[in-house]
């Protein structure tokens, strides 16, 4: 299948896997024979393959984008001054939301599809299968706020676009799919896993949703430097937390 | 559901000593120590204030300890223990939150304002909150002990916020007692005399508290699960 282009040439190790995979204290010793960034790398390949064909989750992205920024500008009903101060706030919220919408479809359609249990049998590390999907739906959602950002300084007349602020975006964007990641895998399991997600995502992600906010407010503002800094500082502190929160709990959340 | 007499009676000496302990530690804060200079009586509410986060505290780190000792394990009464140190640990960080407000209220003329340690101690309540819905949403036992544990573990990101926000950010207009600020980075501890003893006395008593609540909710939990057991054959042999 194309979720794993390699069986064909180790079709020892795919028995071997399946024979570890009850015992969850082998499954994590045992030794990937596929290298771990072959194996990332085809994991998100194989998401981002899928959606090029179907687009059906990137349209949904984009359309929803188009409505929130709709939204928000007819319910703030900005000014000028206004737009400057509160266009990060929209920029962060938007994102968070879109990123709910690709975050909570990528692990249920997977197990819908029942493709989760052959992503779980193929011989490589669990982890790689984690940061594969972390990639992909990383990709999605910077998709989405490369989106936005252009559209938010059309509409909002704010230039965006702005080199410091991508820094920023590509920082709370990696903070916030990797925790999305860890905990929509969590949440397909649950009763309406649609709306446990929020629930378990939000106040996990919120202290990068503050810190990335102050820190794109201050930089378009123009402020000085100690002003957004510590911010970022703070989104790099918490996007290592996550990814290694990630890296160590993902086995523990899909062995079964 | 037997326990064993010695446990029983640590568990009611301790019980009756986090009374006592309670009693003396309120009594040091409304009538030892003397009012504070700026703050007059209000700052009185700040011994129950600290303390119970110092209790929310161990007991959210309690339950980053037993999310590993049951991922490690596979023991159930890790589970146990991570839950009731979630649940004792939201009622101490409730306490925290509605005393913050009543002091709140006298000096900063307000009950609640959007300033950076106030939001994240929200969060924080609320990443806990949500672990219990996360309980709730999953029926399978298994699944559940093992998501708890790694959803426990997760949340404690949000603990370390509300602690290290304060020292990042020089806007906020929460006071800092101890450890370094940006206004002054090599630390300090400015607290003496009487109302450093106080302080000590009601954090050791929290603390005190904290255990003593987290054994007798483990207790409860093993009561509910037996008396669920009981039912069951009950209900086999009808």
């Amino acid at each position: 299948m194309s979720a794993n282009p390699e069986p064909t040439t180790h079709p020892v190790s795919a028995a071997e896997g399946a024979a570890a995979r009850p015992a969850a204290q082998t499954a994590r010793k045992r030794r990937p024979l596929t290298p771990f960034w072959r194996a990332v790398g085809a994991v998100a390949w194989k998401d981002l393959r899928a959606e090029i064909r179907s687009r059906e989750l990137i349209n949904s992205m984009v359309l929803f984008t188009f409505m929130t920024v709709m939204v928000f500008s007819l319910a703030l009903e900005l000014d000028k001054e206004a737009r400057q101060t509160t266009v990060a706030g929209v920029l962060w919220v938007t994102i968070v939301f879109a990123g709910l919408i690709g975050l909570s479809r990528s692990l249920a359609a997977e197990k819908d599809r029942g493709s989760l249990d052959a992503l779980l049998l193929a011989p490589v590390d669990r982890s790689a299968l984690f940061f594969g999907k972390m990639l992909s739906n990383l990709l999605f959602v910077l998709v989405i706020a490369l989106v936005l950002l252009a559209l938010l300084t059309v509409l909002f007349n704010v230039t965006l676009l702005k080199p410091l602020l991508i820094v920023v975006v590509v920082l709370g964007t990696i903070g916030f799919t990797t925790a999305g990641t860890l905990l929509s895998s969590m949440s397909v399991h649950a009763r309406a896993r649609e709306a446990m997600l929020p629930i378990i995502l939000m106040p996990v992600v919120l202290p990068v949703l503050i810190s990335a906010v102050r820190a794109s407010t201050a930089i378009l503002e123009g402020l000085p430097r100690d002003d957004w800094f510590p911010w970022i500082q703070l989104l790099v502190v918490a996007d290592v937390i996550f990814l290694a929160a990630g890296y160590g709990l993902f086995d523990y959340v899909v062995e079964e | 559901m037997t326990y064993s007499d010695s446990r029983t009676r640590i568990l009611r000496g301790l019980t009756i000593a986090a009374a006592v302990l309670f009693v003396i530690g309120l009594y040091l804060a409304l009538f030892w120590v003397g009012p504070e200079r700026q703050q007059g009586a209000a700052q009185r509410i700040f011994y129950v204030h600290l303390g119970s986060f110092l209790g929310s505290f161990i007991a959210f780190g309690a339950t980053v300890a037993a999310g590993i000792a049951y991922l490690r394990t596979r023991d159930p009464r890790w589970d146990t223990f991570g839950l009731a140190n979630v649940e004792i640990g939201l009622g101490m960080a409730a306490i925290t939150i509605v005393t913050g407000m009543a002091w709140a209220r006298p000096i900063w003329n307000t009950w609640w304002t959007w300033e950076p340690r106030l939001t994240s101690v929200a969060i924080m309540w609320l990443a806990y909150a949500a672990y219990l819905m996360l309980r709730s949403g999953i029926e399978d036992p298994e699944r559940r002990q093992r998501f708890a544990a790694v959803y426990g573990i997760i949340a404690f990101a949000s603990v370390l916020f509300t602690i290290i926000i304060i020292r990042v950010r020089p806007d906020t207009i929460h006071p800092v007692v101890a450890g370094p600020t940006q206004a002054d980075p090599t630390g300090s501890f400015e607290v003496t005399g009487r109302i450093r003893d106080t302080l000590f006395f009601n954090l050791f008593t929290f603390a005190v508290i904290t255990v003593v609540l987290v054994w007798h909710r483990i207790r409860l939990e093993n009561l509910i699960q037996h008396v669920m057991r009981r039912k069951l054959e009950v209900l086999s042999e009808l």
